[in-house]
C-alpha cells in the first residue's frame, strides 16, 4: 500500500517538473497534433490519397478544391500528407516499441545472467552496432521487398542493439542493490527475479529511450521511402519526396515539395523535444541538449 | 611502445580481424538466403550476357553446395573480386573504387568544417549559457537536427539553382571542363560542391553542436574551473585554454563511432545532388535492381566504416593515458 502510494507521488513529482518543462510541453503538443491528424484523416479529407485525378487535375497548386493541389498523377496532396501520417506514426511507433521490447529482453537476459550468455548476446550486439545502420536498412528493404511490415523489421533489427546496451548497464548496477539480495534470499528464482524485481525498475529507462527511438525511426522510413524503398500502398511523406523528386517537377511544384518536409521535420522534433524532457526528469545526467 | 600498447593494438587488430570476417559471411548469407536471392536472379536477368554468367559460374563455383561457395566467397572477396554488376556488366570492385574518392572528398571537406564550426558554437553556447544566443545557437540546432538533410538539399536546389540560378543542379563537374587550366577545374569542383556541401554539414552541426555544449556544461561545472577563475585567470584563458579543451574528448569519440551516421548523411546528400559517389551507386543499384552491385558497395562502406573505427580507436588509444598505460 505505502509503495504504491509512493509510486504515485512520484508521478505527480515527475508530472510537475514536466509542466515546467517547455520542451516537453511543446513536444507533447506537436504529437498530439499529428495524432489527431491521423485518426481523423477521413473526416478531414474526401479524397483518397491513392485516387488519380481527371487530367485536367493534374499538377494543379494549391486551390478551393485542392487545398494543396495536387501530384503529377492528379492525386490530392492534402490526402497524401494526412494520411502520410498514420504511416510514419505506425512505423515509429511499431519500430520502437519493437526494438525497445527486443533490446530490454537480451539486455536484461544479458545483464543477469553474465558469464557466457552475456558474452554472447554482447558480441551479437556489437556485431549489428558496427555495421552502417542506413546501408543495412537499405540492403535489407531491398532483399525483403516493399511493405510497411518489412520497414517496420528492418528498423527494428538495426535499432535493437544500442538499447539492449543501456538496458544492461542499468541492469548492472541495480542487480547489486540490497533488495535483490533480498529476494534472492526468500528463494526467488533467477525468472521471477528478472521479470519481477529488475524489469519493473528499467521501465521509466525504457520509455525515455523509446520515445527518442520513434524520432529517429521515422526518420529512418523516411529515408527509404525516399529512395525508393516505401511501400506503394501506403503513401507516406518520404515517399511523397521521392515522387516529387524523381518526376522532375520540384522546380515548379512548390507545394507538393514542402508540406512532406515540414511535416517530417516537425514531428521528429516533437519526439526529440518530449524524449529529451522525459531523460531531464528521470534521468537528469544523460540530457541530450 | 610500451608493452601495454603493443597489447593494447595486438587486441584491436584480432578483433578487427573477427569482424571483417563475420561481416564478409553475413553479406554472404544476406544475399543468398533472403527472398532476393543474387545468383537466382542472375539467371533470370536479360541484362546479364551469357559469358558473364558463364565466367561468375566458374569463377564463384555455383553449381557447387553452399558451403563451398561460402569457402570460395570469401577467397574471391579477400582477393578483391565482388562479382560482376547486372546493370554495367563489368567488375563490381571497378564501378565502387572510380565512384570512392568523389564520397571521401565530400565526406572530408564536410566533417573538419562542421566539428569545426561544432566545437566553437557548442562551446560558445555553453558560456553563455542561457543568453539570447546560447537560445538561438540551440534552436538552430534543433532544427538542423530534425530536418531531413534529403529535404534540405532538395530546398537548397529549389532555391539557388532553380530560381536563382546560381548553382548547377548536380554532378562534380561541367561537360568540357577537362580542357581547361586546373585553377578553373578547382573552381568548377567548388562550385559544383558547394550546395552538398552545406547540406551536409548542416545534417552533421546540430549533432556536434549539442555534444559539445553538453561536454562543455559539464566540464565548466568541474571543480579546477573554480581553481582558475581562483587564480585570477582571464575568462578567455579559462575558456579556450581550460574548458575547451577537456571538453574535446567526447566529440572525438562521437566523431570516432559514429562513420555510420556520417554515411546515411552522405547518401541522402549523393542522391539528391546526383553526385557520383559511393552514396549515389547504392541508389542507382536500388533503382536499377542491381544486386551484385549493392553487395558490394554495401560491402565496402561496412569494411571502411569497421577500419575507420579501428583507426579511430588506436589514436584515441594514444590520446588517453588511462589506455595508454593499461
Amino acid at each position: 500500500m505505502s509503495l504504491s502510494n509512493d509510486r504515485i507521488s512520484l508521478l505527480k513529482y515527475y508530472l510537475s517538473i514536466f509542466k515546467r518543462s517547455k520542451q516537453g510541453v511543446i513536444g507533447l503538443f506537436i504529437i498530439i497534433v499529428f495524432m489527431l491528424l491521423a485518426i481523423s484523416a477521413p473526416l478531414l479529407t474526401p479524397y483518397d490519397p491513392l485516387k488519380l485525378g481527371s487530367p485536367d487535375e493534374l499538377l494543379t497548386p494549391p486551390s478551393l478544391t485542392h487545398i494543396l493541389g495536387t501530384d503529377d498523377l492528379g492525386r490530392d496532396i492534402f490526402a497524401q500528407l494526412i494520411y502520410g501520417s498514420r504511416v510514419s506514426l505506425l512505423v515509429g511507433f511499431s519500430a520502437a516499441f519493437i526494438s525497445i521490447t527486443l533490446g530490454s529482453i537480451i539486455g536484461l537476459i544479458a545483464g543477469y545472467v553474465g558469464g557466457l550468455v552475456d558474452e554472447l548476446l554482447m558480441r551479437m550486439t556489437d556485431i549489428v552496432m558496427v555495421l552502417p545502420a542506413l546501408p543495412l536498412m537499405i540492403v535489407l528493404s531491398a532483399l525483403l521487398g516493399r511493405s510497411l511490415v518489412n520497414i517496420i523489421i528492418v528498423i527494428s533489427i538495426v535499432g535493437w542493439p544500442y538499447s539492449a546496451r543501456v538496458i544492461r548497464s542499468q541492469v548492472l548496477s541495480i542487480k547489486e542493490r540490497p533488495f535483490i539480495e533480498a529476494a534472492r534470499c526468500i528463494g526467488a528464482g533467477r525468472f521471477r527475479i528478472i521479470f519481477r524485481e529488475i524489469f519493473p525498475n528499467v521501465i521509466p529507462l525504457m520509455i525515455a529511450e523509446g520515445v527518442l527511438y520513434i524520432a529517429s525511426a521515422i526518420y529512418s522510413e523516411a529515408v527509404l521511402s525516399f529512395l525508393g524503398l516505401g511501400d506503394p500502398m501506403n503513401i507516406s511523406w518520404g515517399m511523397m519526396l521521392n515522387f516529387a523528386f524523381s518526376s522532375g517537377v520540384i522546380a515548379y511544384a512548390w507545394w507538393w515539395v514542402l508540406p512532406p518536409g515540414l511535416s517530417i521535420g516537425f514531428i521528429i522534433l516533437g519526439f526529440a523535444l518530449l524524449g529529451n524532457a522525459i531523460n531531464e526528469i528521470l534521468n537528469p545526467r544523460s540530457r541530450l541538449f | 611502445m610500451s608493452k601495454g600498447q603493443v597489447k593494447y593494438i595486438l587486441k584491436k587488430v584480432l578483433s578487427l580481424l573477427i569482424t571483417l570476417y563475420i561481416v564478409i559471411t553475413i553479406n554472404f548469407f544476406l544475399f543468398r538466403i533472403m527472398p532476393g536471392n543474387a545468383v537466382r536472379l542472375m539467371f533470370l536477368d536479360p541484362r546479364v550476357s551469357k559469358e558473364n554468367i558463364d565466367l561468375m559460374m566458374k569463377k564463384f563455383g555455383l553449381d557447387k553446395p553452399l558451403w563451398m561457395q561460402y569457402l570460395i566467397y570469401i577467397r574471391e572477396t579477400v582477393s578483391g573480386n565482388l562479382g560482376i554488376s547486372f546493370w554495367k556488366n563489368e567488375p563490381v570492385i571497378n564501378i565502387i573504387m572510380s565512384r570512392l574518392p568523389q564520397t571521401i572528398i565530400l565526406l572530408t571537406i564536410a566533417i573538419i568544417v562542421s566539428t569545426s564550426l561544432g566545437i566553437i558554437l557548442g562551446a560558445y553556447s555553453a558560456w553563455r549559457k542561457g543568453s539570447l544566443t546560447d537560445s538561438v545557437i540551440l534552436g538552430l540546432s534543433l532544427i538542423a537536427y530534425s530536418i531531413p538533410s534529403f529535404w534540405n538539399g532538395i530546398l537548397l536546389l529549389l532555391v539557388f539553382s532553380f530560381w536563382l540560378n546560381l548553382f548547377p543542379l548536380g554532378g562534380t563537374g561541367s561537360i568540357g571542363i577537362s580542357h581547361a587550366s586546373l585553377m578553373e577545374q578547382i573552381l568548377d569542383f567548388a562550385w559544383h560542391s558547394t550546395l552538398p556541401l552545406i547540406t551536409l554539414i548542416l545534417y552533421y552541426l546540430g549533432g556536434y553542436v549539442m555534444i559539445m555544449r553538453n561536454s562543455m556544461l559539464d566540464v565548466l561545472s568541474e571543480d579546477y574551473i573554480v581553481a582558475a577563475y581562483a587564480k585570477g585567470l582571464s575568462d578567455k584563458r579559462i575558456l579556450w585554454r581550460h574548458a575547451v579543451r577537456n571538453a574535446l574528448l567526447p566529440v572525438t569519440t562521437i566523431t570516432a563511432l559514429n562513420f555510420g551516421w556520417m554515411i546515411a548523411g552522405v547518401i541522402e546528400v549523393e542522391v539528391v545532388f546526383s553526385w557520383p559517389g559511393v552514396g549515389r551507386l547504392v541508389y542507382d543499384a536500388i533503382i536499377q535492381r542491381d544486386y551484385p552491385l549493392l553487395q558490394g558497395a554495401f560491402l565496402i562502406i561496412a569494411i571502411s566504416v569497421i577500419i575507420a573505427n579501428f583507426i579511430s580507436d588506436i589514436i584515441y588509444g594514444f590520446l588517453d593515458p588511462r589506455i595508454r598505460k593499461g
